[in-house]
C-alpha cells in the first residue's frame, strides 16, 4: 500500500494527464492550421478535380456509346430498307423482262408465221403458173400431135394392112424420138 | 487494480501517468517534446502523402492516387456527404484535415519506434476541439444571425413555457460546454487508456522475464496480450478519428439545419 501511495504522490508530482499545457493547445492549433491550409490547396481540390474528371469521362463515354448506338440502328434501318428497295426493283425488273422476253417471242412467232405463209404462198404461185404453162404447152402439142397424126393417116391412104400398120409403127417411133428430143 | 497494486508491492512499477511525461528533446523549451515532434512529423507525413498522391489527379489513378482518394473518398461520402448533406463541399478540406490529423496521430500509438498517440497529451485534443467549436458556432452564426441563433438554443421552438426552466440550462450546457468538453475528452482518454494498457503488458511482461523459470514462461502470455492488444488498439484508433470527424460533421449539420 505504501508503494501505492507513493505513486500517488509521483503522479501528483507531475503534470495531471487531464490538465493541458498551453503549449500543447498552441502546437496543436498552429500545426492544425498548417495542415488544414496544406490540403485545403493542394489535395481536396486536386481531389475533387479526379472525382469530377472522372465523372465526366464515364458521363461521357456513355452518352459517346448511346450515340454510337443511335447511329448503328439508324443505318441498319435504312440499309434494311434500301436492300427492300433493291429486292423490290429487282423484283420488277425481271417481271418486266419476262413480259418483254414474252412479247419477243410472241412477235416472232408471229414474223415466222407470216413468213412461211408467204413463202407457202409464192410456192404454191409457181407451182400455178408452172402448171399453166404446162397445160398451155401440152394443149398446143397434143393438137400439133393429133394435127400431124392426123394428116399422116390422111396422106397415106389406108391401102393395105402393111402400110397402114407401118405408118403406126412409124408415127410411134416418131413420137417417141420427138418425146425424147423434147426431154 | 488490486492485480496491479500486489505486483507492485512485490517491486514491479506499474505504469502511470507520468509516463506521459516527457522531457525536452534538447534545452528545457516545452516546445520541444516528443509529442510536438510527433504533431509536426504528423502533419508533413499527411500533406505529404495527400499532396503527392492527389498531384497529378488522373482519370486512371495511380496506386498511391487510388490510396490517397480512398481515404478522401471515405470522409467525402460516410461523413461530408451523408452527415452533412448538400453544403457539405464547403466543409471537405476541414473535415479532411481532421480526420487524418487525428488518425495519422492515433497510429503513431502502434507505429513502431514512435509508440506513443499523440492525443493522449490532451492540449493537442483541445487544440482541435476549439477548430470544431469555433467552425459551428461560426456556422450557426453566419447561416442564423447571432440572436436567432441564441434564441434558437435558450428557447428551442415548439416546447411549454415551464419545460425552458430545464430545457434552457441543459440546451446552453451542450452546446458551449458538454460538447467541445465530450469531444476532446472522448478522444484523450481513449488514447491515454488504450496506451496505458500497452504499457501495463508490455512493461509486466519485461518484468516478468527478470523473474524465475515460471515469471519467464508467464511472460510469454503477458507479450502475447500486448500484441493482441495492439491490434485491438489499431482499431480504436481508426474508429476515433471517425467518431472525431463524424460528430464535428454532426455539429455542423446542427448549425446549417434550419430547424432544431
Amino acid at each position: 500500500m505504501n508503494k501505492s501511495f507513493s505513486i500517488l504522490a509521483a503522479a501528483e508530482s507531475t503534470h495531471s494527464p487531464v490538465v493541458p499545457q498551453p503549449a500543447e493547445i498552441i502546437v496543436g492549433l498552429v500545426a492544425f492550421t498548417i495542415l488544414f491550409l496544406l490540403l485545403r490547396a493542394k489535395a481536396v481540390p486536386k481531389f475533387e478535380a479526379a472525382y469530377k474528371s472522372r465523372t465526366d469521362a464515364i458521363q461521357g463515354g456513355m452518352e459517346r456509346a448511346e450515340k454510337a448506338q443511335l447511329e448503328a440502328e439508324n443505318a441498319l434501318r435504312s440499309y434494311t430498307a434500301q436492300l427492300a428497295e433493291a429486292r423490290g426493283e429487282a423484283q420488277k425488273l425481271r417481271e418486266e423482262a419476262r413480259v418483254e422476253g414474252a412479247e419477243i417471242i410472241e412477235q416472232m412467232r408471229t414474223t415466222a408465221q407470216e413468213e412461211a405463209s408467204r413463202i407457202t404462198t409464192a410456192a404454191r404461185a409457181a407451182i400455178e403458173a408452172e402448171r399453166q404453162q404446162a397445160l398451155n404447152s401440152l394443149v398446143s402439142e397434143v393438137g400439133s400431135i393429133a394435127t400431124a397424126l392426123a394428116s399422116k393417116i390422111v396422106g397415106e391412104s389406108l391401102d393395105d394392112q402393111v402400110r397402114q400398120s407401118r405408118v403406126v409403127e412409124r408415127f410411134l417411133s416418131d413420137l417417141e424420138s420427138n418425146s425424147e428430143a423434147k426431154k | 487494480m488490486s492485480l496491479l497494486l500486489a505486483k507492485a508491492e512485490s517491486g514491479f512499477e506499474p505504469p502511470s501517468a507520468a509516463d506521459f511525461e516527457f522531457q525536452p528533446i534538447f534545452g528545457n523549451s516545452i516546445y520541444f517534446t516528443k509529442p510536438v515532434f510527433m504533431v509536426f512529423l504528423s502533419v508533413l507525413v499527411i500533406s505529404v502523402f495527400f499532396i503527392t498522391s492527389a498531384r497529378k489527379a488522373a482519370i486512371v489513378p495511380s496506386r498511391m492516387q487510388f490510396a490517397g482518394e480512398s481515404v478522401y473518398g471515405f470522409v467525402r461520402k460516410t461523413i461530408g456527404e451523408e452527415v452533412i448533406g448538400p453544403e457539405f463541399m464547403r466543409f471537405m478540406p476541414f473535415l479532411f484535415s481532421l480526420f487524418t490529423f487525428v488518425l495519422v496521430n492515433n497510429l503513431f500509438g502502434i507505429f513502431p519506434l514512435l509508440q506513443f498517440p499523440t492525443m493522449s497529451r490532451i492540449g493537442f485534443p483541445i487544440s482541435i476541439t476549439i477548430c470544431t467549436y469555433l467552425v459551428y458556432h461560426f456556422v450557426s452564426v453566419k447561416h442564423k444571425g447571432l440572436l436567432p441563433y441564441l434564441k434558437e438554443i435558450c428557447f428551442m421552438p415548439g416546447i411549454p413555457k415551464p419545460v425552458y426552466l430545464i430545457l434552457t440550462p441543459v440546451e446552453i450546457a451542450t452546446y458551449f460546454i458538454t460538447r467541445p468538453l465530450t469531444l476532446a475528452m472522448r478522444l484523450f482518454a481513449n488514447m491515454f487508456a488504450g496506451h496505458l494498457l500497452l504499457l501495463i503488458f508490455t512493461l509486466g511482461g519485461e518484468y516478468l522475464l527478470h523473474g524465475g523459470l515460471i515469471f519467464k514462461f508467464m511472460s510469454i502470455f503477458s507479450f502475447s496480450f500486448a500484441i493482441g492488444l495492439t491490434f485491438f488498439e489499431f482499431g480504436i484508433q481508426c474508429l476515433q478519428a471517425y467518431i472525431f470527424t463524424l460528430l464535428s460533421a454532426l455539429y455542423i449539420a446542427g448549425a446549417l439545419a434550419d430547424e432544431h
